[in-house]
């Protein structure tokens, strides 16, 4: 019987002919732990005895959620990672170097790998076709120290998307599209596959705001195919070596398929207080935005940028509305500046903020007042996220969030395109 | 396992951040503290009233978002005996068999708030004593039996020197 990505990915690192619903001990290529589970997993492995790391070339600590830190004891927390980091070999992710599931793709990983991450948006990496999941400090501390995991092979739901996106429309748009339809636990345990004529054409930067949203729906990872594209952005990266291709075959297996046709997709947003609470554009025109948040694993990328810039350059924020823009990483951030988005974004009225996750999980750098109203580029919206029970959080693509940066109050892009 | 309490009841998609919120990033390495605060941003008086044995009763999808295994480490340090919920989220349900935080998924519309209940994990049973009626819970995995038998995953990778999840 044929298999899906995620049955051929665990049957090579479980040494066992694996499907769907089987129980396999997988061996993993990487792991990550970021600041807020990583300290946690650093205890575990002092209490067992085993503080070490199996492969620490792979293995790596982030200092991301807080970054730099606001408050003594994240410093502090800090420290037990960078100690950690000395003693076992293990990489530190400094506070320069930006996001975790960004550097993961930029600089480790590779198409047919096992990653797992003590961080629920670990899925992006499904982009390069690695299975990737997110898990928490138990689990992550225990991968570290012995190079594997345990895994029930989950089922897959086939993503078959299919038309061109029409001008303001982007992948972003796609996934809330999808969550609102499937809902917040529509795919709850599963494995997504995206993959049809309109994946094949998507660069890796929509393909990673896809597979970072996989967990929105409820799934445990959002595979797509390794190909020319993936290949591509291996090269550009000096991992050309890397690259093989990876596939589905013909006549796996899926639980269920959708068909999604994105010609007729309009700009579309989540409301507060959930991801899968989905409007178009229309419905929610108009509502009054206090901060415009672009930035985040989610869609903190240069390609996100480039797009901000093409609809606020020569314009400015609206005089009541804050703007801040976070690089997902130093390599975005750089890049950013060589092309001169930054300058064009910091006339138009952007405070721009350290590559980081602080405002997205309501951390630091970002926290919004009472009654106040933010659209947001990242992948949550639960009450309290960005660090006030008592606001509301829409999420959009960097399009719709730039022109309702220039009107503040939330707004079309396609006017500005 | 028997556990004996009164119910607290939480309506659909309480997430990670209703539980242990951002803005208290900073008392991760202080978890007693943060227990103090715990389910705060669903009901900001839940830590004060809970006492030891009672049940955390939900809706579906409880624990979505977060990875934070401090999520379920502190509705266990808090002294709840088993949440119950129509449905979990994926990486709160296996975190709250790591750090040996019973879970059941099981139809709760028929418990409300205050209800006395005692639930026998093992069994999957959950007895309403104030409605006078019993409800079944889904089993838990035997994979998850093992791991909550022997105390979370720490206890069970110390005891048997690695993973012994075979049947």
């Amino acid at each position: 019987m044929g298999k899906t990505i995620v049955e051929k990915v665990l049957s090579e690192h479980s040494g066992v002919d694996a499907y769907a619903g089987d129980i396999v001990v997988a061996e993993i290529d990487a792991a990550l732990v970021q600041d807020g589970t990583g300290p946690l997993a650093v205890q575990h492995l002092q209490k067992l005895g085993m503080e070490k790391a199996a492969k620490p070339e792979r293995t790596v600590l982030f200092i991301d959620h807080a970054a730099p830190s606001p408050r003594k004891e994240l410093s502090n927390a800090h420290k037990i990672l960078r100690n950690f980091a000395a003693k076992t070999g293990a990489i530190l992710s400094e506070v320069d170097e930006g996001v975790c599931h960004q550097r993961m793709v930029e600089d480790f990983m590779n198409p047919g790998e096992v990653l797992i991450g003590a961080d629920s948006h670990t899925c992006t990496a499904g982009a390069l076709a690695v299975f990737a999941t997110g898990m928490g400090s138990t689990d992550v501390a225990i991968g570290i120290a012995s190079g594997k995991t345990w895994l029930r092979v989950p089922e897959t739901f086939k993503i078959y998307v299919t038309g061109e996106f029409k001008k303001g429309v982007y992948p972003k748009d796609l996934m809330l599209h999808f969550i609102g339809m499937i809902g917040a636990d529509g795919a709850t345990y599963k494995a997504l596959e995206f993959c049809g004529p309109t994946i094949n054409a998507m660069d890796m930067s929509g393909r990673f705001t896809l597979a970072n949203m996989a967990v929105e729906a409820g799934a445990k990872a959002g595979l797509f195919n390794s190909d020319e594209t993936t290949k591509g952005y291996l090269e550009e990266r000096g991992r050309s070596d890397k690259w093989r291709p990876v596939s589905a075959d013909e006549d796996a297996l899926y639980e269920r398929v959708y068909e999604i046709d994105v010609s007729d997709l309009e700009p579309t947003i989540s409301c507060p207080h959930v991801v899968d609470n989905t409007k178009t554009i229309k419905e929610v025109e108009g509502t009054k935005a206090d901060q415009v948040f672009i930035g985040t694993c989610t869609n903190g990328r240069i390609e996100d940028l480039r797009v901000v810039v093409q609809i606020m350059a020569g314009k400015s924020r609206n005089p009541d509305t804050r703007l801040l823009i976070c690089p997902a990483s130093k390599q975005v951030y750089l890049q950013a500046i060589e092309e001169g988005l930054l300058a064009k974004l910091i006339t138009a009225g952007a405070a721009i903020i350290n590559p980081g996750c602080g405002a997205c999980v309501g951390v630091h750098a970002g926290i919004l007042g009472d009654d106040e109203v933010c659209i947001a580029t990242q992948n949550r919206n639960f009450q309290g996220r960005m660090g006030n029970p008592e606001a509301f959080i829409y999420l959009s693509s960097p399009a719709v969030a730039a022109a309702t940066a220039i009107e503040g109050a939330i707004a079309d892009p396609r006017k500005y395109l | 396992m028997q556990i004996k309490g009164k119910a607290f009841k939480f309506g659909d998609s309480i997430s990670t951040d209703h539980i242990a919120p951002g803005r208290l990033f900073h008392l991760r390495t202080n978890l007693p503290e943060l227990a103090k605060h715990v389910l705060e941003d669903a009901d900001p008086e839940f830590a004060k009233k809970v006492q030891p044995g009672d049940l955390v009763v939900a809706g579906k999808n409880f624990g979505l978002g977060s990875s934070r295994e401090h999520a379920p480490t502190i509705i266990k340090l808090a002294g709840v005996g088993v949440v119950l919920a129509r449905s979990f989220a994926r990486i709160f349900y296996r975190n709250a068999i790591n750090v040996g935080l019973p879970v059941l998924i099981c139809d709760t519309t028929q418990v409300d708030q205050d209800d006395e209940l005692e639930v026998d994990i093992g069994k999957g049973e959950v007895r309403n004593i104030t409605k006078g009626i019993t409800i079944q819970a889904k089993p838990l995995p035997d994979v998850m039996v093992k791991i909550l038998n022997d105390g979370g995953l720490l206890e069970h990778f110390r005891k048997h020197g690695g993973f012994a999840l075979d049947a």
